[in-house]
């Protein structure tokens, strides 16, 4: 058995060890040592021919990209096993390690410590395995030449996201627009949305059977736009219920969900002029463990079979577990959600689905209020203009014209 | 103020979030920083505010032995044994932290959370399947088309339909077929939706932001 | 052996059974849905036992994942996020397994993270189901020197954004309780520029998604996903742009991972049965079918849409 290239390699590991701690002073990179221990030996390694440093754009002044050439010696199966970056203050030029790179990467990002504009230096080495003459092996630390001195720059304004930033003024603005004209007085024509128009009926239908309303705003917090959509329907259900004096229930997976559901419930008992049928035990929370919370909800949905169920907000693979016990139980339910991959559930186990953008339509769709239908007609101004844009990009691009993506990049 | 407050907040915070986009520097990325520390904060501390509510419910229910009321003492002894056995992995000297594989703690995660966990959502499959048997028909030319696609996803995506007709398709023929359905047409559809869904966020975060849209802090003006 | 012939049997005599409930389904007599259940739990637990092996393609958002970890050079850093809790874990668990034994044979860095409470704990169970592996024994992974788990972090999409500055703000020290400094791996790892790949494991939000729209958009970070096959389509439109560098979608993502690294375990057998509740479900579709196209012949005049249609 040929014990030399475990024994150069084990020398290898104790021979990085005890340069990186001479040469850092703040402790051996333990990870470096062993890459160097396995790569394989060649002879003089090559340092780094440039090292350059520069501002990294758009940002806050927080991160200085450092970029190297590769050192000629790295290649696939070569001596070089990494690179080590050093920091100076351009000042006082005394370098102290920031950070290693595997080989062949030639760029990293120094986002600790920076300061915007204060001066640095930076310097790569090669880390690499030299293999003597009598067959055994050290290890190396190559130096590079330092850059030249750069300092972080703060910037005021993103210009990677420019394109975002116009198409969100322009759909604002349309936004705002159609708000003031819909306050105005104008006509603002909303389609139909089959499943808000079935609210009435779905609890119509469990006043006449005296059974419950359950209410499932979905698994996500206050901070989802799709929890916020399902509260407002929340807030129109609770005050069509409180109207027909049927009790609904809702339970909730997140402690923030449960007091907003209250609170939206509360306003509409009083606006449905029975402020005393509202109890705050209507509204509960189960836990904020996803399928423990499915399993909470299918008991109740089983042992108090509710005659109408509204599912409004964010679900995941509880979806089909709720609706088709739901299902199973007879109730008459309602779904709506912006979770793509859970649509085709709620569509297989429910009797009406909102898709998507719906549900957010759902809220200015049952107010009413001019304010409110006013910005679904901006919504519709933005998609006008997405269509056009995509068509005319397909048809340039497919006509091998022109690739509009590459001005409109965002980053 | 009950309404100016929540609605002065949620202005200053949507504003500060969408500006800081663009903005990366200076007191407004700072601002959305703390905001978003914050949000870490009262997030964490909120669990406890249903926690407890849960227990109040629970407990209430069995002091009047409410209908099913045997549920809440089964909902309150694994809450309060939970818990009790956390404190005590976590303060025992003989435990490294309460992460420690050996703590009771860890014993009632692998071997009886993960578990249910692990059978609810088993519990989607036979409900896909039942789901499917009952619903999933050719009613119109759509749902026909839809119909034959699932036929060529379910069979492709898993070496079903290439295990069949091994012997007269060599290869992978229909796993390459139902990799082009996800691929072109499932993409074309999900970036439609995607775009609505955006437009739908968009839209209703500006009614949130303006105060247009209040149900979430109880509605009214 | 004597199992996988018996699990034949049974799947045959299961399959000529088929025959009862298509002749009720012609006489219009729909089967109810236990007896459904029945079927597919037959479909899921008799081909634990088989010993086949199935044809698997070699697609290119699970090629380039294997590709991208080869062509990194030994001790390259590789976080990952495990995003999911122990109810996915059935069908994440055997990606992440596979994955973690690959990154340790490449003699990759490890730094484990998650952004759901429980992921860090099913990080564990990888690890060391990992290290059982005789392959991965023999290189004797170290804590803390070849591998790390940081634990998890609470603030969903806010976590990724954080580590973009710096991972030590949102992990200011390990699962256990080791100051970040004092850990060697992460020496000199400050945000997504000291890492050379990113796999993320989700079955819900956060997951990839986030992962691609924070460290990937904003970051610049390579990221590859690893996801739940009903989550799958929708990282399709990342791929397709190449913000997601790769993407392993559920049991038939992670089986052909194992085959691709040559590393077949439990994503195969599992597989197997995915295989037969996929028949099942397809047989009943169609059975399904039949009785609606007897239904609507026998009641022409009436036909009225029922709920739950997907028309």
């Amino acid at each position: 058995m040929n014990v030399r290239r475990p024994l150069c390699l084990l020398f290898a590991v104790f021979a990085i060890v005890g340069l990186s701690r001479a040469q850092d002073g703040d402790g051996a990179d333990t990870a470096s040592a062993e890459i160097i221990a396995e790569a394989a030996p060649v002879i003089s390694p090559l340092p780094v021919p440039s090292v350059t440093a520069s501002d990294v754009p758009n940002d806050d002044g927080s991160a200085i990209l450092v970029e190297w050439e590769l050192s000629p010696s790295d290649s696939v199966g070569g001596a070089v096993v990494g690179y080590r970056i050093y920091r100076a203050f351009a000042d006082s030029g005394v370098f102290v390690v920031i950070g290693n790179r595997s080989a062949r990467q030639n760029s990293t990002v120094n986002g600790e410590e920076v300061e915007p504009g204060v001066d640095y230096l930076y310097r790569v080495d090669v880390l690499a395995v030299r293999t003597n003459a009598d067959g055994s092996s050290d290890t190396l630390a190559i130096p590079s030449q330092s850059s030249v001195p750069v300092a972080a720059v703060v910037q005021w304004f993103n210009t990677d996201r420019l394109w975002a930033l116009i198409w969100f003024v322009i759909i604002a603005a349309a936004t705002i627009y159609f708000i003031e004209k819909a306050k105005r007085g104008g006509n603002i024509y909303v389609r139909k949305i089959g499943g808000i128009d079935a609210v009435d009926d779905a609890i119509g239908r469990a006043t006449e059977m005296g059974r419950k309303v359950f209410f499932v705003p979905g698994i996500q917090d206050m901070n989802d736009v799709q929890t916020i959509a399902g509260i407002a329907i929340l807030g129109r259900v609770g005050a069509v219920a409180a109207e027909y004096e049927t009790r609904l229930e809702v339970p909730t997976s997140r402690s923030m969900v449960m007091v907003t559901a209250r609170e939206t419930l509360k306003e509409s008992y009083s606006k449905a002029g029975r402020p005393d049928s509202f109890q705050e035990d209507q509204v509960y929370y189960l836990t904020d463990e996803q399928f423990a919370y499915a399993a909470a909800v299918d008991g109740r949905i089983v042992r108090e079979r509710p005659a109408t169920i509204f599912y409004m907000g964010a679900f995941f693979a509880e979806s089909l577990i709720l609706s088709e016990t739901g299902n199973a139980a007879g109730a008459i339910q309602i779904a709506g959600t912006a979770e793509p991959t859970q649509l085709p559930f709620f569509v297989a186990a429910c009797d009406y689905t909102l898709l998507g953008e719906e549900l957010f339509a759902a809220s200015a769709y049952l107010s009413r209020e001019p304010r409110q239908l006013g910005s679904l007609k901006g919504q519709d101004f933005g998609k006008g203009i997405f269509l056009l844009a995509i068509l005319l990009g397909v048809i340039l691009a497919t006509a091998n014209l022109i690739d509009l993506s590459q001005y409109f990049r965002i980053n | 103020m009950r309404r100016e407050v929540p609605l002065l907040i949620t202005f200053i915070t949507g504003v500060v979030f969408a500006l800081s986009y663009f903005i990366p520097g200076g007191w407004l990325g700072q601002t959305e920083r703390v905001f978003g520390d914050w949000i870490t904060i009262v997030q964490a501390f909120a669990v406890w505010l249903g926690v407890l509510n849960l227990l109040k419910i629970s407990l209430i229910k069995i002091q009047r032995k409410e209908h099913d009321w045997g549920y809440s003492v089964v909902i309150a002894v694994c809450l309060v044994g939970t818990i009790a056995a956390g404190m005590y992995s976590g303060f025992a000297p003989q435990f490294e932290s309460f992460r420690d594989p050996e703590t009771p703690f860890n014993f009632i995660f692998r071997n009886i959370f993960a578990p249910l966990g692990a059978t609810m959502f088993a519990i989607l499959a036979f409900y896909v399947a039942s789901a499917s048997y009952r619903a999933f028909r050719a009613r119109n030319r759509e749902a026909t088309i839809l119909l034959i696609a699932s036929f060529f996803v379910m069979g492709g995506r898993v070496p079903l339909l290439d295990s069949i007709f091994m012997p007269i398709i060599d290869g992978t023929f229909f796993a390459d077929f139902a990799g082009w359905i996800m691929s072109y047409p499932v993409t074309a559809g999900q970036r439609a939706i995607a775009i609505g869904i955006a437009l739908g966020i968009m839209a209703s975060s500006l009614r949130v932001i303006l105060g247009i849209e209040r149900s979430h802090i109880g509605g009214g003006n | 052996m004597a199992g996988h012939w018996i699990a034949v049997a049974i799947n045959v005599v299961v399959g000529l059974t088929l025959v009862w409930v298509l002749v009720r389904t012609i006489q219009g007599r729909p089967i109810e849905r236990r007896i459904v259940f029945v079927y597919i739990a037959l479909a899921v637990a008799t081909p634990l036992f088989m010993k086949l092996e199935a044809p698997l393609a070699e697609t290119p958002e699970v090629q380039s994942i294997v590709t991208t970890i080869k062509e990194l050079p030994p001790g390259s850093r590789i976080l990952i996020s495990f995003d999911y809790d122990p109810q996915s874990a059935p069908e994440l668990q055997p990606m992440a397994e596979a994955f973690i034994k690959f990154a340790f044979k490449q003699r990759h860095k490890v730094i484990i993270m998650g952004l759901w409470p429980l992921g860090p704990d099913q990080a564990n169970q990888a690890i060391r189901a990992a290290l059982e592996d005789p392959s991965v024994a023999e290189l004797a992974p170290e804590y803390g020197v070849d591998y790390v788990n940081l634990g998890f972090q609470s603030g969903n999409e806010f976590v990724i954004q954080g580590m973009g500055s710096a991972f030590k703000n949102m992990f200011p020290q390990d699962e256990r309780g080791t100051i970040y400094d004092n850990i060697p791996i992460l020496r000199g790892v400050t945000n997504f520029s000291n890492v050379d790949y990113v796999q993320v494991f989700s079955s819900g939000k956060p997951g990839t998604r986030e992962w691609v729209q924070v460290a990937a958009d904003r970051f610049g970070a390579t990221v590859g996903g690893g996801t739940t096959a009903v989550q799958a389509p929708e990282m399709y439109p990342f791929l397709r742009s190449n913000q997601l560098i790769g993407l392993m979608g559920g049991m038939t993502g992670a089986a052909e991972f194992e085959k691709a690294v040559e590393e077949l375990g439990k994503a195969n057998t599992f597989l197997l049965s995915q295989m037969f509740a996929h028949a099942t479900v397809i047989v009943f579709v169609i059975f399904g079918n039949i009785a609606y196209f007897r239904s609507r012949r026998r009641d022409a005049s009436t036909d009225a849409p029922t709920p739950g249609g997907i028309s």
